[in-house]
């Protein structure tokens, strides 16, 4: 995820990363990484918890957060990513609505 | 079945293909490259099987409905392109460099095609659609953290390079953009879609667009110098073997 202001709220890292920030600790489906809950929230000590790159480009003020590399696998869980993407028209669409059937994810790109 | 089109540059550049395929299935665009990010998608096409109860029973692999196909307006180019080649009328040496071109496009045909399952991967979609859990394809939940992609952190600091890249190319600061993305091959040389998505959007804009101008991954001919690019999809196709670049899924 991209952000001018590394100084995240709880919900811009969740909304950002697909990670929920609960009392068990940052969690994905089935797995949750304990994280120190004492203070206010912090990104830094989140993201090195999950294993995720903070990059930033000083020149164009901007950060971006990698995604997380637990267990040096892509996958974490077998439980479904969220996922949001728009349609041609812009309209937003959650996998998760599929639930209750077989869905087939075929990914492509023009090049 | 939901089709997720990535694309940095946005709708338009695949609102073609979506049209003429008329859809009836949820098509999306992914401008973020989040397939790659929450899923572990490293080149396209690819498939990732999800069963009812949103658990991932097959990790993002290389996939298809069949033998290849194009759509009409990419074939009829591509047909075109070929023709204006053959009749053109060439000295000797220009002969010479059209064979060695040939030939090493056949050698590119013979490593990305190595390894596939085009004609037999639709028939195990259909058996697990019929057979559900009891499908022999259906991983368990273990095998599919297993085989999904190798992400060290080096790889999620490329992640977080490309997607830099990704934004400041469309802010249009492209110098700054390609940077990010020759930092983001270096530290996921097997990301193929990262490489391509970037190559194109340089590749588009040499070729001076058109329906090909996507599929621009080289310099074109004369314009070398302009290449921003560490590698290109020539150079780097050239260092494997048939089926590394698909690997074979089943």
């Amino acid at each position: 995820m991209i952000v001018t202001d590394i100084d995240l709220t709880k919900e811009a890292f969740e909304a950002g990363t697909g990670w929920e920030i609960k009392h068990e600790g940052a969690c994905k489906g089935d797995v949750c990484v304990t994280l120190d809950q004492s203070g206010a929230f912090d990104v830094q000590f989140t993201a090195d918890r999950l294993r995720m790159a903070v990059v930033h480009d000083a020149d164009h003020g901007l950060w971006a957060i990698g995604p997380e590399s637990l267990g040096d696998r892509a996958l974490v869980t077998a439980d479904a990513p969220e996922l949001v993407l728009p349609d041609l028209d812009g309209d937003e669409f959650r996998l998760a609505t599929l639930r209750g059937q077989k869905v087939v994810v075929v990914s492509w790109a023009p090049y | 079945m939901v089709t997720v089109g990535i694309e940095t540059s946005g709708p338009d550049a695949c609102r073609e293909f979506i049209e003429l395929a008329q859809p009836e299935h949820p098509s999306l665009i992914d401008a973020t490259h989040q397939m790659e990010a929450r899923f572990g998608v490293v080149n396209i096409p690819n498939v990732t099987w999800i069963d009812e109860h949103g658990v991932i029973v097959r990790p993002p692999e290389p996939g298809w409905p069949g033998p290849a196909q194009y759509p009409k307006f990419l074939a009829q180019q591509m047909r075109t392109a070929a023709e204006e080649a053959e009749s053109a009328e060439l000295t000797p040496e220009e002969q010479r460099e059209r064979d060695e071109q040939r030939a090493a496009a056949e050698r590119v045909r013979n490593i990305v095609s190595g390894g596939q399952d085009r004609d037999t991967y639709p028939d195990a979609i259909r058996d697990w659609a019929e057979k559900g859990a009891a499908s022999e394809f259906v991983m368990s939940p273990d095998e599919v953290v297993a085989r999904s992609q190798p992400r060290p952190m080096t790889k999620s600091v490329g992640a977080a390079h490309f997607e830099l890249g990704c934004h400041l190319w469309r802010a249009g600061n492209k110098d700054a953009a390609i940077a990010h993305f020759n930092e983001a091959h270096r530290l996921q040389p097997d990301n193929w879609t990262y490489k391509r998505q970037a190559w194109s959007l340089v590749g588009y804009e040499l070729a001076g667009g058109g329906a090909m101008g996507r599929f621009t991954q080289n310099a074109p001919p004369g314009r070398e110098d302009e290449w921003p690019f560490d590698s290109d999809f020539n150079r780097d196709i050239a260092k494997l073997e048939p089926g590394e670049y698909f690997p074979k899924t089943m």
